[in-house]
């Protein structure tokens, strides 16, 4: 039984129904109001103490010191039509820290991260307020090829593009260049690239292979390759293992935890166990709005809003 | 018998009569090649290899031949078709390749820079031009652009310069390139512009978020997936080039001469007469035995290119299958 | 409502509404911006050369355009220029497209079905298959002269006129509807394959699991739902057929005026040659002997216009089909 802090108890007592008035004309003692309706407040699901998920003993990587914050966000909204998908979200994002970003279907998280590399502005009706600073400047008033070569992005299905291993991870590399660099250049960079990625092992011997001939779990693992051979400073991934198997993601998880240093990491995942065990903070986010946010140990053993709580606990999903 | 008809029919009575049926297609199509290469055979037979060659003037060739009764002897069936086949490439590969640069860029500027409304306007527009009748282009050919280029773009002393050999009057390889690349473009900017919103999603956002530019991003994956469809696209105009004969018959000049790249700036303005033009210039006096061989052997060789243009196609295609470009 | 971190938030001001920077060319490669101008000039050149053609025939057919060459007969001079509509050429217009697309649909239809739902053995459905892919690829002048070959034989002289001692001409509006359906035959084909491709599977087992035979099904349950592609087949198929002429040239004489071959009403007819409106706008182009500019016009204007009609068919059937019909087959997917 976990013990209630005042915060708590208060909001219990205030999604509790109000009792009946006895006192009536004449002062008889039976009620004058009928029974108050039973509402059905949609958004307040029942309270439920459930154990939180630190309680399973689940072993967490050791946190590395954070490093300076690279992306702020302040006071941020977006709008799809005149509908808020995300609404006033400000969030630090720390170099040497995995960001997990958890929250139900719905809630706002992938079109919060699609933001942070202004991908939502290739959706026409897509609208944004508020400021997202990377390293202290104003987005918006970068070009947004700089910008999206700065932050870097890893996708829900694995895509990579139709030629070979070599080409996808040297895509960037060549294309963002002025000049063409040769592939005598270009080799070294790309083998590093597969080795940060864990890939390279498993391709060294032949580089020319078709690319969508590897399995999903390498796939994957070449899109991060190809996500950090530009060197960026900031990798979104949105659920990068919502479409593998349990051993890629456990592979997958690893790798994030030795990118970290290196990289500011956003993760967006609905896997709660998974954003325990990688996140080094979390943001939980509820229908566009910013519900808690801290260190994981807080929002997993000691949320201090009820819905985390809920969430967190599995009351809904 | 009208009752065995009228009661439900078996599955297998029905798969037979269909099949039936499909097969006479299929006897349909052989018997027309069959029939295009018999009448085709005696003037082959009769010149050998050389009936690729040139041999002097075609149109005069073709003009004894019908001239010639219903006995020809070997001697009459004597013709060298090269200025021909020569005019059909000229016309053909130029409006090809002048069309597929046009057809790329136009379809990319379609898919990716264009304002949304002028894109809802001329994604109908291409496809109305891609369905207009060829005598039409023909008709503002020879009444618009050849008049022009008579007037304007050949001087009298250019005529006068080759008024011996040929009759310089507007007609000709310009004319006839230009017209046909317009008719055979929007074909080809349907198809690659279709292709090109058919690439996944996946990709192009790829792309995007890697900090590539709209441009290189377009090139780089959306056209290198559309391939497929722009050989398709290339093969299609091709085959349209190839077959136009009432067009060009209009506006080429319909001389069975072979232009002369050494002509300098006069090679543009040459007349010269494709292998279908003539197909359908001859057609009356098909009676004559000889003439008719040679018609059906320039009817066996448009045949036997459309042929060829389509394997080159399936095998051009093969090699993308391995890097996961759906052909 | 946001909670913020314990440590220090970064609160900037918020600056006034600002521009925010997209992409600018300067960032780009030199190869890359000559591209983005060679896009937006080939852009710009098909929008002018699209409009320039349109509007260039719908302003000389209308000024050239009159109600009475619209029902008189052409006559039967060479010089055209001075009386005489294009009332035959139209007739013989719709003749022979009603012809070809009544011959070529049944057929096309027939061996779309059986590909789709039979196709065995299979390397005669193959065969079918690159045949009529052949055939769509041939050119018309081809086809043209095939029909010659094949109706100046002796057997198929009913299908036109014969000379005294049996010389078989081989040209009549029946010949030339029997090569226009082969024309036709590709497209019709191709449109009702497509349809009965993207038919799922879910509706064809639910017929089977009723208990209804292969043939059955086909007619009751796969040939309404198809209707709208064979609408569109058949749409653009005739679209095609009204524009050939190489085919008119060869195989139906492209005279001025329809010559009947005999008084029998129906039979006379399309046994007899006559011309379409694409032979007589060669005809009195300037290539042709009629050299009638004004007429040539405004005869092709009308042929654009059928053209055109046919074009917007095409897209109406299509739009309604995939409401009505091909939704409905879409059940629980």
């Amino acid at each position: 039984m976990i013990d209630e802090t005042r915060e708590a108890r208060e909001i219990r007592e205030a999604s509790e129904p109000p009792t009946v008035p006895t006192a009536g004309v004449g002062g008889v003692g039976f009620p004058a109001l009928p029974p108050p309706v039973r509402r059905i407040v949609v958004d307040s699901p029942p309270t439920v103490a459930a154990p939180t998920v630190a309680d399973h003993g689940l072993a967490r990587t050791a946190r590395a010191a954070s490093g300076p914050e690279r992306m702020t966000l302040d006071t941020l909204s977006v709008f799809y039509g005149p509908k808020a998908a995300v609404k006033d979200v400000s969030i630090g994002i720390r170099q040497g820290e995995v960001l997990a970003l958890i929250g139900p279907s719905g809630c706002g998280k992938t079109t919060l991260l699609r933001t942070l590399n202004r991908l939502t502005e290739l959706t026409a009706t897509a609208r944004r307020d508020g400021t997202i600073a990377l390293d202290g400047r104003d987005i918006d008033t970068l070009e947004v090829t700089e910008l999206r070569r700065r932050v870097a992005m890893v996708f829900q299905q694995p895509n990579p593009f139709p030629m070979s291993i070599f080409d996808n991870v040297a895509y960037a590399l060549r294309e963002q260049a002025m000049k063409r660099p040769g592939k005598s250049v270009l080799e070294p960079l790309v083998v590093d690239a597969l080795q940060r990625a864990g890939l390279y092992d498993e391709v060294r011997d032949d580089l020319d292979r078709p690319a969508l001939r590897l399995s999903g779990g390498q796939q994957q693992r070449l899109c991060i390759a190809r996500a950090i051979a530009t060197r960026p400073e900031v990798l979104l991934m949105d659920e990068p293992c919502s479409a593998l198997d349990p051993r890629s993601t456990a592979v997958i998880e690893e790798l994030i935890g030795e990118l970290r240093n290196e990289l500011a990491i956003v993760i967006v995942t609905h896997n709660l166990q998974q954003a325990y065990r990688v996140g080094d903070r979390v943001a939980f986010m509820y229908l566009g709005d910013l519900v808690e946010y801290g260190p994981t140990e807080q929002v997993f053993g000691a949320p201090r809003a009820q819905r985390t709580r809920d969430y967190v606990g599995g009351a809904f999903g | 018998m009208l009752e065995r008809l009228r009661e439900p029919w078996s599955d297998r009575r029905a798969e037979r009569m269909l099949g039936a049926l499909a097969s006479v297609v299929l006897l349909l199509i052989v018997l027309m090649i069959v029939f295009v290469a018999a009448r085709a055979w005696p003037s082959f037979q009769h010149n050998g290899l050389s009936w690729f060659t040139g041999k002097g003037d075609v149109d005069v060739q073709i003009g004894n031949q019908v001239n010639t009764g219903a006995k020809p002897t070997s001697a009459d069936y004597q013709i060298g078709v090269w200025p021909l086949i020569w005019g059909t490439v000229l016309t053909t590969g130029f409006a090809v390749l002048i069309g597929l640069a046009f057809a790329i860029f136009a379809a990319i500027f379609i898919v990716e820079f264009a304002p949304g409304g002028l894109r809802r306007v001329v994604v109908p527009v291409v496809r109305l031009l891609a369905a207009v009748p060829s005598v039409i282009y023909g008709l503002i050919g020879i009444l618009v652009l050849v008049p022009f280029v008579n007037d304007h773009l050949v001087s009298e002393a250019r005529k006068k310069s080759v008024q011996y050999v040929i009759n310089l009057s507007g007609t000709g390889l310009i004319v006839s390139v230009v017209i046909l690349t317009v008719m055979i473009t929007p074909i080809m900017i349907a198809i690659i512009t279709d292709a090109l919103y058919a690439v996944p999603r996946g990709w192009k956002e790829g792309a995007v978020a890697l900090g590539v530019n709209r441009w290189r991003a377009m090139w780089t994956v959306s056209v290198r997936a559309a391939r497929p469809a722009i050989i398709a696209a290339v093969v299609l105009a091709c085959a349209r080039a190839l077959g136009e004969a009432i067009m060009l018959s209009m506006v080429s000049g319909s001389k069975g001469f072979a232009p002369n790249p050494a002509d300098g700036l006069t090679f543009i303005f040459e007349p010269l007469r494709p292998l279908a033009s003539t197909i359908v210039e001859d057609a009356e006096s098909l009676n004559a035995p000889a003439v008719q061989a040679s018609v059906y052997s320039f009817a066996l060789l448009l045949l036997f290119s459309s042929l060829v243009l389509s394997i080159g196609a399936w095998l051009a295609k093969q090699p993308m299958k391995k890097y996961g470009i759906r052909v | 409502m946001a909670v913020a971190p314990q440590t220090e938030p970064l609160r900037p001001i918020r600056p006034p509404r600002k521009r925010r920077v997209n992409e600018s060319l300067s960032t780009w490669r030199w190869g890359d911006r000559i591209a983005f101008v060679l896009c937006w000039a080939s852009g710009i050149a098909l929008c002018a050369i699209a409009g320039g053609i349109v509007l260039y025939m719908a302003f000389k057919g209308l000024q050239y355009l009159s109600f009475e060459l619209l029902t008189a007969r052409p006559q039967p001079s060479a010089d055209q220029k001075a009386s005489g509509g294009f009332l035959d050429p139209i007739i013989g217009t719709v003749v022979l497209t009603v012809i070809g697309i009544v011959i070529a649909t049944p057929i096309a239809v027939a061996t779309a079905f059986w590909i789709v739902e039979y196709g065995r053995p299979s390397w005669l459905a193959r065969a079918v298959e690159s045949g009529i892919e052949v055939v769509a690829g041939t050119p018309d002048i081809v086809i043209a002269i095939f029909g010659l070959a094949l109706f100046q034989q002796g057997i198929f002289s009913l299908l036109s006129f014969t000379a005294q001692g049996g010389a078989v001409f081989g040209r009549s509006f029946l010949t030339a509807g029997a090569m226009m359906s082969l024309i036709a035959l590709p497209m019709v084909f191709g449109a009702t394959r497509e349809g009965l491709q993207s038919v799922s599977a879910h509706v064809r087992e639910a017929s089977y699991a009723l208990g209804k035979t292969k043939i059955a099904t086909i007619r009751r349950v796969l040939l309404p739902s198809v209707k709208p592609n064979i609408s569109t087949g058949a749409a653009l198929g005739m679209g095609r057929i009204a524009g050939d002429t190489a085919v008119v040239v060869v195989l139906l004489g492209a005279t001025l005026r329809i010559d009947p071959e005999s008084s029998f009403p129906g039979v006379g007819l399309l046994r007899g040659t006559g011309g379409t409106l694409t032979s007589y706008v060669y005809n009195n182009s300037s290539a042709g002997e009629g050299n009638a500019k004004e007429k040539a016009y405004a005869a092709a204007f009308v042929l654009l216009l059928i053209v055109i009609g046919l074009n917007f068919a095409v897209d109406a059937i299509a739009k309604r089909g995939a409401q009505t019909g091909l939704e409905s087959t879409r059940l629980g997917t």
